[in-house]
């Protein structure tokens, strides 16, 4: 049975809709939480000040701290994608280059990125350097091993078309290798996304004195749930806005690939 | 190689004849040595539409891939207008039995303009090069249509179009019609026998359809199982379109089920 947009639409806000009901319900009704757990119009009201409130603790300072999450997560991920995607191209199409550095990936893989934060602070010192780092460092792995399946399973019916076609190795390269590899990749580049809010957050809780980590983690030893709370909001909502933009990439340049692109 | 032939906006399709000599191809597997042909002598005449009949696994694939370029013979020739084919080229063009052997990120009409990037022509004289070989499969409508939106026989049209477009002097057919029901079959053969006679490009075409082969060659090679020889050489002399239910048609069917063991 098919459903109209409109109603589909209503049917999948009731859920969230439900938890906030309750939860506000719970907090102020029964003093659930013991006054650790912020109530989501308290939340709403934090985030206000945080945005629009001018200066101090918590106020007006929200910009600043995405402005500088998001460069993070952006130049950790592009940096991910510039070195991993060429290079997974190369392991999956080079016998060569799989037999050298697939077992070495292999072997750094399991290896859970937030270890990797003392080498961060080593190498760039407290400061954003390392957040780039080491979202780069969690970005890396996805981007470069789905790039490395994609561009091993082009179809060989498609090389052999090109070669007959008298397609150069270049251009087999750029109009056949690359495109074939595309969906896989850009799957690659949607869990890296993810990962990269993750890692941005963790390491700016530990490592950086700015950004959406920071103050969440600020706010948590000055016992103000709210602003943690708001700060939780906020970069699940900038996950999601970029997850969507990869999701839209999707849709626009991979609807020929009818696995895909829906 | 004939690489040095430039094409030009008005050239015909040179027809050009294939001859293969001692041809012996062995394939090694871990149950041993699979001699796939042994000492295959054969020739394809400039023009003629050349359709080898034989039983699954004999080698008939192994013979296409060879002519192809795709594989190399373990001993004995096979040319190309007397030169030897040492790899594949837009001279020689093949259809897969595969439907997907299309580049699904390109359009149709950039499928078919795939094998002209290399060509020296302007792009006027290559847009009137791509319309009018659509034109000639009957595609012209489908231009702006993307392989997924293509029935398998459009796509099957698709792919002769792209070898077309090329000038190539010979279409190598693997069972390209066999992914097809029976009604699309049918069209498919009076379409690529039209096709043909307008082209006369020589074309050679394996099958294991009897009455695919008595339909559309010219000659007919039935093989032998593995290694693959030739069984019986049997000329079609009827007048196109031939009627399936004529005594002569049923004559040569007979012949033909009679060498392969029925």
């Amino acid at each position: 049975m098919s459903s109209s947009r409109a109603t589909v639409f209503v049917r999948r806000l009731i859920p969230p809709l439900a938890v906030l009901v309750i939860w506000q319900f719970l907090v102020t009704q029964y003093g659930v939480g013991d006054g650790f757990i912020p109530a989501p119009t308290e939340v709403l009201a934090a985030l206000q000040e945080w945005i629009f409130g001018d200066g101090g603790r918590y106020s007006g300072s929200w910009w600043a701290s995405l402005r500088d999450s998001a460069l993070r997560v952006g130049a950790g991920f592009f940096a991910a994608l510039a070195i991993g995607a060429p290079l997974g191209i190369l392991i999956g199409r080079s016998r060569l280059a799989s037999d050298l550095l697939d077992p070495l990936l292999q072997l750094l893989r399991p290896i859970p990125t937030a270890s990797w934060i003392p080498f961060c602070l080593i190498f760039f010192g407290i400061g954003s350097g390392a957040a780039i780092a080491l979202v780069a460092v969690g970005a890396f792995f996805p981007i470069i091993l789905n790039a490395t399946a994609g561009a091993r399973h082009v179809s060989t019916l498609h090389l052999r078309s090109a070669r007959m076609l008298d397609a150069t190795p270049a251009q087999i390269l750029w109009r056949v290798v690359l495109p074939a590899a595309l969906p896989s990749l850009l799957v690659g580049a949607r869990i890296a996304l993810g990962l990269a809010w993750m890692l941005v957050v963790i390491s700016e809780m530990v490592a950086v004195k700015s950004g959406l980590g920071y103050e969440l983690w600020d706010a948590y030893y000055y016992n103000r749930m709210d602003v943690v709370v708001a700060a939780m909001v906020t970069v699940g909502l900038f996950g999601y806005l970029s997850d969507l933009a990869i999701v839209l990439i999707v849709r626009k340049y991979l609807f020929w690939n009818v696995s895909t692109a829906k | 190689m004939n690489t040095s032939a430039t094409l030009s906006a008005d050239a015909a399709h040179v027809a050009a004849g294939i001859s293969v000599r001692g041809l012996k191809k062995v394939y090694r597997d871990d149950t041993g040595d699979v001699v796939a042909i042994d000492g295959l002598n054969l020739d394809i005449h400039a023009g003629e539409f050349l359709c080898i009949l034989g039983p699954s696994g004999c080698g008939k694939s192994s013979l296409l891939n060879i002519l192809a370029g795709f594989e190399k013979p373990t001993a004995g020739t096979a040319t190309l207008n007397d030169e030897p084919i040492t790899g594949p080229s837009r001279l020689q063009g093949v259809v897969f039995q595969d439907t997907s052997a299309l580049f699904p990120w390109l359009s149709v009409y950039d499928n078919v303009g795939f094998g002209l990037r290399n060509v020296k022509l302007s792009k006027a004289q290559k847009a009137e090069k791509i319309r009018s070989t659509l034109k000639l499969v009957g595609l012209h409508d489908f231009a702006d249509k993307w392989p997924h939106q293509l029935s398998g026989g459009m796509r099957q049209l698709a792919s002769i179009a792209r070898v077309l477009v090329t000038d190539s002097r010979v279409l190598l057919m693997d069972e390209p019609f066999a992914a097809l029901d029976a009604m699309t079959r049918q069209q498919m053969q009076k379409k690529l026998i039209e096709i043909w006679q307008a082209t006369k490009i020589t074309v050679m075409l394996i099958t294991h359809s009897v009455d695919e082969a008595i339909y559309l060659g010219s000659r007919v090679l039935v093989f032998t199982k593995r290694p693959a020889r030739i069984a019986v050489e049997i000329p079609v002399d009827l007048p196109h379109p031939r009627v399936v239910t004529d005594p002569e048609f049923n004559r040569l069917k007979s012949t033909s089920l009679t060498h392969l063991g029925f």
